[in-house]
C-alpha cells in the first residue's frame, strides 16, 4: 500500500489501463451507433396507448435499450408527450435512458462484474417506474400537474 | 489484482472483436445500415475524443492521489454519510459517457470502494446539471425539481439495494 506513487510509474500504469479500456469505449460507441441507426424515433411513438402502467413499463423498456446523449431522451420525451403519451411513461423512458444500459451491459459486466451489472440494471429498471409514478403523483398532490 | 486486470484487458479486446464481427455480418446483410452506423460512429467519436483525454487525466490523478488507505477511509465500508455524499455528488458532477467511468470505478473498487457507492455514483449521473435548463424548458420547473429530488433519493436506495443483493451470495 503506497501513499504516493512516482509520477513516471503512475503514467505508465495509467497508459496501460487506458489502452485496455479503449477497445471497450470504441466497441460501445460502435454498438450505440448501431442501436441508434436501427431504431428510429418514429417507431417509438406508435408503440404507446396501452394504459398508464403498461405504457410506463414500455417507456422504461425503450429507455433501457436506447443509447445516446441524455438530451436525445428529453427531445424524444417532449415529442412523445406532445403526441399524447402519458407523462409517467415519458418519465420512465427518460430515467431508464440514463440509469439502465442494456447496450452497455457487456462492458459494465466486464469491468464491474456480471452479477453487479445485472442486479444494478434490474433494480434501476423498477426504480425508474417507481420514480415515474411518484413524480406524477407528487405533482398531482401538489396541484402542479 | 493483476490477474483481474489481465482478464479485463483480454475481455475488452474480445468485446471489440465481437462488435466488429457484428458490423461485418450487418455489412454483408444490409450494407446501407452498416454504412449509416459507421457514419454516426465517426461523428460521435469526434465528440468523445476530448472526453477520452479527460478520462486519461482522471485515471492518472486517481492513481497518483487515491491510494487504498485514502479510498477505504473516504469511500470504503467505514465512510458513512460522507461516502454517500461524495458518491452522489461525484455522479452528478461527472461528465462523459458512462462506460468511460467503468475502468476508474473498477480500479477504485479494487482499492476498497464500496459497491453501494459505485451504484449510487452511476445512478446519480441521471441528474445532469448542464441539461437542467433544457428539462425545465420541456417539462416545467416543478416537474424538474420533483424528478431531481426522487433521482437523488433513489441513487441512495439503488446503491444500498445493489450492495445488499450482490453481497448475499458472494
Amino acid at each position: 500500500m503506497h501513499s504516493n506513487r512516482k509520477p513516471g510509474s503512475s503514467f505508465r500504469k495509467t497508459l496501460h489501463t487506458f489502452i485496455n479500456v479503449l477497445p471497450i469505449i470504441i466497441g460501445m460507441l460502435l454498438l450505440t451507433s448501431l442501436a441508434v441507426t436501427l431504431f428510429p424515433k418514429q417507431i417509438a411513438t406508435k408503440l404507446f396507448g396501452n394504459g398508464e402502467f403498461l405504457d410506463s413499463l414500455l417507456g422504461a423498456a425503450l429507455g433501457s435499450i436506447a443509447a445516446g446523449h441524455p438530451l436525445a431522451s428529453y427531445l424524444l420525451g417532449g415529442e412523445l408527450l406532445d403526441g399524447g403519451v402519458d407523462l409517467a411513461a415519458v418519465s420512465a423512458l427518460m430515467v431508464t435512458w440514463i440509469t439502465v444500459g442494456v447496450v452497455q451491459l457487456p462492458a459494465e459486466a466486464m469491468m464491474l462484474g456480471g452479477r453487479f451489472a445485472v442486479i444494478r440494471n434490474s433494480i434501476n429498471f423498477f426504480a425508474a417506474v417507481a420514480i415515474a409514478f411518484l413524480t406524477v403523483n407528487t405533482l398531482t398532490l401538489l396541484g402542479l400537474a | 489484482m493483476a490477474g483481474k486486470q489481465g482478464r479485463r484487458a483480454r475481455g475488452s479486446w474480445w468485446f471489440l472483436t465481437a462488435v466488429l464481427t457484428l458490423y461485418v455480418l450487418l455489412g454483408l446483410g444490409d450494407p446501407q445500415a452498416a454504412s449509416m452506423a459507421l457514419d454516426f460512429f465517426s461523428r460521435v467519436m469526434g465528440q468523445v475524443l476530448p472526453v477520452l483525454g479527460l478520462v486519461f487525466i482522471l485515471l492518472l490523478v486517481a492513481d497518483l492521489v487515491l491510494d487504498e488507505k485514502r479510498i477505504k477511509r473516504h469511500l470504503g465500508s467505514e465512510s458513512g454519510l460522507r461516502g454517500w455524499l461524495a458518491a452522489v455528488l461525484g455522479g452528478v458532477l461527472s461528465v462523459g459517457p458512462v462506460y468511460a467511468w467503468y475502468a476508474a470505478l473498477a480500479e477504485m473498487r479494487d482499492k476498497g470502494m464500496r459497491s453501494a457507492l459505485i451504484a449510487a455514483f452511476l445512478y446519480s449521473r441521471a441528474l445532469k446539471l448542464p441539461l437542467l435548463p433544457l428539462l425545465v424548458h420541456y417539462f416545467g420547473l416543478a416537474y424538474t425539481l420533483v424528478l431531481s429530488l426522487y433521482l437523488l433519493l433513489f441513487a441512495v436506495i439503488s446503491g444500498a439495494l445493489v450492495e445488499r443483493l450482490t453481497a448475499r451470495r458472494g
